[in-house]
């Protein structure tokens, strides 16, 4: 199967492309087209998975674009991480398409959904089997395009579409870092092909200071697409889209991308010691910043769009830590039970018509299947034993405690407890709060709901043990096999670690239970919406409004300048070239009055201006040739 | 007849030629312009005849040709004066100022 990998972000561009022209006609259908293709996907990313289990990384490049001496190549790579990458992609998008036909139902835009859940989800593949950079920044900047189309799905809502656009430039300041750094690669390198860079790389061509440059300009771009601070901002608002949307892009799949790129230039940063300390900081700083604003938000979206960047911090910690192994371990643990929150969170959503966790409460009998769900979901967020975040967090703390700043073991264990903190503060107020009048007519969703994020439950639960320090590392020993280049990132285990991390998280639900459930007094003084850090928090640290008294009016200054220098010297020189050319016209055009006579006059004199220099110069055209 | 140069021709022809050049380019009359271009068009063929006697390879061909010349001149200024009559019922006048369609 894997010669034919290639094929598998095929189906899910067909099935946009069908969409498009035929939605119209399709109607409701088109979500059945949308799930049977994702679904051919998804079985051959099995098998694709299955396969690469048992034999070694295949890869297949052809030559794309020949210049002079140098070509471009394009091609296919199933290696280790793509396999996994291709598993959880397709298995998330198939769930989420799934799950849309139940949320989305009734959506005036029904179809066109379904298509553009169909383009990204095979920009998305297409993106995890580049063998090579340019490649790889193709695909990057289509995932874009979807997750645009898709947070501006709700394009009535003023707010949907500042949020897409919002969402689009921010990415984009990461991408042109993202690209800079490829160029500046190639011009070194002289390829893009990976393997052919981490060969270079190893052989030394690069100087210290040329990878720490290009290290740092290939992060910003996984910064932008990661969320990662201080470019982050836009994917809080990016919760304007419909919430499958956010489980599959702004949760699983396209904001992994980041960590994606990270983990798949791994040897490119681990030549260099800064670029990785860098990497481990702003991990480390997203982490517990965004845990910290994800304390007092109200809205069930936003906490999980915060609780998502922090994740993706960890994630980086973790591979600025040489923690090759818990990064990506991490990774596909997330994306189980991130999505499975966010889905549970959108049934919720679809029960109260409301996203304000105030307006929530109440909702455990309700709900019979949502509550277990998100209970779960919640359980293996905050990293309780025997779930899978569990495993994950515990490998990444590890990790961290191994090869990264004692400091940053702190920050990450402080996180650990306010991830706890927020996540049963949700649980509790939506769930066990006073009953709320929306919550009063609120009612179990329909199958087509139920069904993935049954089946998100499981693999949060399960996945954990693909990894375990008790009963084998086999995804650890798997992804390292034969990839000379990261050998030596997985770390032995820990008991006190372990011990640590799970009595963090265990105080955090302990708080949340005396604070949201007892209502212990003494402790609600904490939460007074009226203190100076509550303010502060829930204002997400100013960050938008820092932005928008910087950033903003130094951009529109930058650009007034441009334009004015486009009006004065580009348009004066095109205006001079263009008044040059009418006055010559305003000269011939007199000639034009429609008169047969004049026209014959000057053909005449022409003719007569030609005998004239026939004769003086003897009969040839010499004064020409 | 025999002792009248091919210059002597060549003149006469010139004169027709700019007589008629000056009427097509100058009257206001279409009418006159039509057999001013009649004369320019005999203007050559004097200069076809003419060299078929005196020319360098004196031949019947150049008097040939001008037969041919004058029974595509007949064809011709049937045509002109059909688009003629045509132009006159359609602006009602045979003044050249007024057919001025082409510009634009």
């Amino acid at each position: 199967m894997m010669e034919f990998s290639w094929i598998i972000p095929l189906f899910p561009l067909l099935s946009f492309v069908l969409i498009l022209f035929f939605g119209k006609k399709l109607k409701h259908f088109s979500a059945y087209l949308g799930i049977g293709f994702v679904g051919i996907s998804f079985v051959l990313s099995i098998f694709t998975l299955i396969e690469r289990f048992s034999n070694p990384t295949y890869k297949k490049e052809f030559i794309w674009i020949k210049i002079g001496e140098s070509h471009l190549s394009a091609g296919y790579e199933v290696n280790q991480l793509n396999a996994l990458m291709l598993f959880i992609v397709s298995l998330v998008s198939f769930l989420v398409h799934i799950y849309s036909n139940g949320y989305m139902k009734g959506d005036k835009r029904f179809p066109i959904f379904y298509g553009y859940l169909g383009l990204f989800t095979a920009a998305m593949l297409a993106l995890v089997i580049s063998p090579n950079l340019l490649q790889m920044y193709v695909f990057w900047e289509l995932v874009g395009l979807g997750s645009f189309l898709l947070i501006g799905f709700y394009n009535t809502k003023e707010s949907a579409k500042e949020a897409a656009k919002k969402a689009f430039i921010m990415t984009r300041i990461g991408d042109t870092g993202f690209l800079v750094g490829i160029l500046l690669l190639y011009s070194k390198v002289g390829t893009f092909n990976f393997n052919e860079i981490f060969y270079a790389v190893q052989a030394g061509v690069l100087s210290p200071r040329a990878l720490t440059v290009v290290g740092l300009l290939i992060f910003i771009g996984a910064m932008g697409k990661s969320g990662q601070f201080p470019l982050h901002t836009w994917l809080p608002d990016a919760m304007e889209g419909p919430t499958p949307v956010s489980a599959l892009i702004h949760a699983a799949t396209m904001v992994a991308a980041g960590v994606y790129l990270v983990a798949t230039m791994f040897p490119l940063f681990v030549a260099s010691k800064t670029i990785l300390l860098i990497v481990s900081i702003i991990g480390g700083l997203t982490a517990i910043f965004a845990a910290s604003i994800g304390l007092v938000q109200k809205d069930l979206k936003k906490i999980l769009a915060y609780s998502t960047i922090s994740q993706l911090g960890y994630m980086m910690l973790a591979l600025g830590s040489a923690g090759y192994v818990a990064g990506v371990f991490h990774l596909t643990t997330h994306a189980f039970f991130k999505a499975l929150l966010f889905l549970a969170a959108g049934s919720v959503i679809h029960a109260v018509h409301t996203q304000n966790i105030d307006e929530m409460g109440g909702l455990w009998r309700k709900m019979k299947f949502t509550a277990p769900l998100f209970l779960i979901g919640t359980l293996a967020l905050t990293g309780i034993p025997l779930l899978s975040g569990f495993f994950s967090k515990d490998e990444i703390l590890i990790s961290v405690w191994n090869h990264g700043n004692p400091f940053l073991f702190i920050i990450a264990i402080v996180t650990a407890f306010m991830t706890s903190f927020y996540m049963f503060r949700v649980f509790f107020i939506v769930f066990f709060g006073d009953t709320s009048e929306n919550s009063k007519r609120a009612h179990e969703s329909s199958l087509w709901m139920i069904i993935p994020m049954f089946i998100l439950g499981i693999l949060a639960v399960v996945s954990g043990y693909i990894n375990t320090s008790w009963f084998g590392t086999y995804l650890g020993n798997w992804i390292l096999d034969g990839n000379e280049y990261i050998k030596g990132t997985h770390e032995s285990a820990s008991t006190w670690i372990m011990s640590l991390g799970v009595i963090v998280s265990g105080l955090g639900i302990y708080l949340a239970w005396e604070i949201y459930v007892r209502k212990n007094q003494k402790l609600l003084r904490f939460v007074n919406p009226e203190g100076t850090t509550y303010r502060i928090l829930s204002n997400r640290y100013y960050m938008d409004e820092i932005y928008g008294v910087t950033v903003v009016p130094m951009t529109r200054f930058f650009s007034i300048f441009l334009s004015f220098i486009e009006i004065v010297f580009v348009k004066g020189i095109m205006k001079l070239v263009v008044y040059i050319f009418s006055l010559f016209s305003t000269i011939f055009i007199k000639i034009q009055n429609g008169q047969a006579q004049t026209y014959g006059a000057i053909a005449f004199l022409g003719l007569a201006i030609v005998i004239f220099l026939l004769v003086l110069t003897g009969g040839y055209f010499k004064w020409i040739l | 007849m025999e002792n009248v140069p091919l210059q002597a021709y060549l003149l006469l022809a010139l004169a027709l030629f700019c007589i008629g050049m000056y009427g097509a380019l100058t009257k206001k009359n279409s009418v006159i312009v039509l057999i001013s271009i009649e004369l320019m068009l005999n203007a050559a063929n004097i200069n076809l005849v003419a060299f078929s006697k005196y020319g360098v390879l004196p031949s019947i061909n150049g008097q040939i040709f001008a037969l041919f010349s004058i029974v595509i001149a007949a064809a011709q200024s049937a045509v002109g004066i059909a688009i003629l009559i045509a132009a006159y019922r359609n602006k009602n006048t045979v003044n050249m100022n007024l057919f001025n369609k082409l510009k634009n």
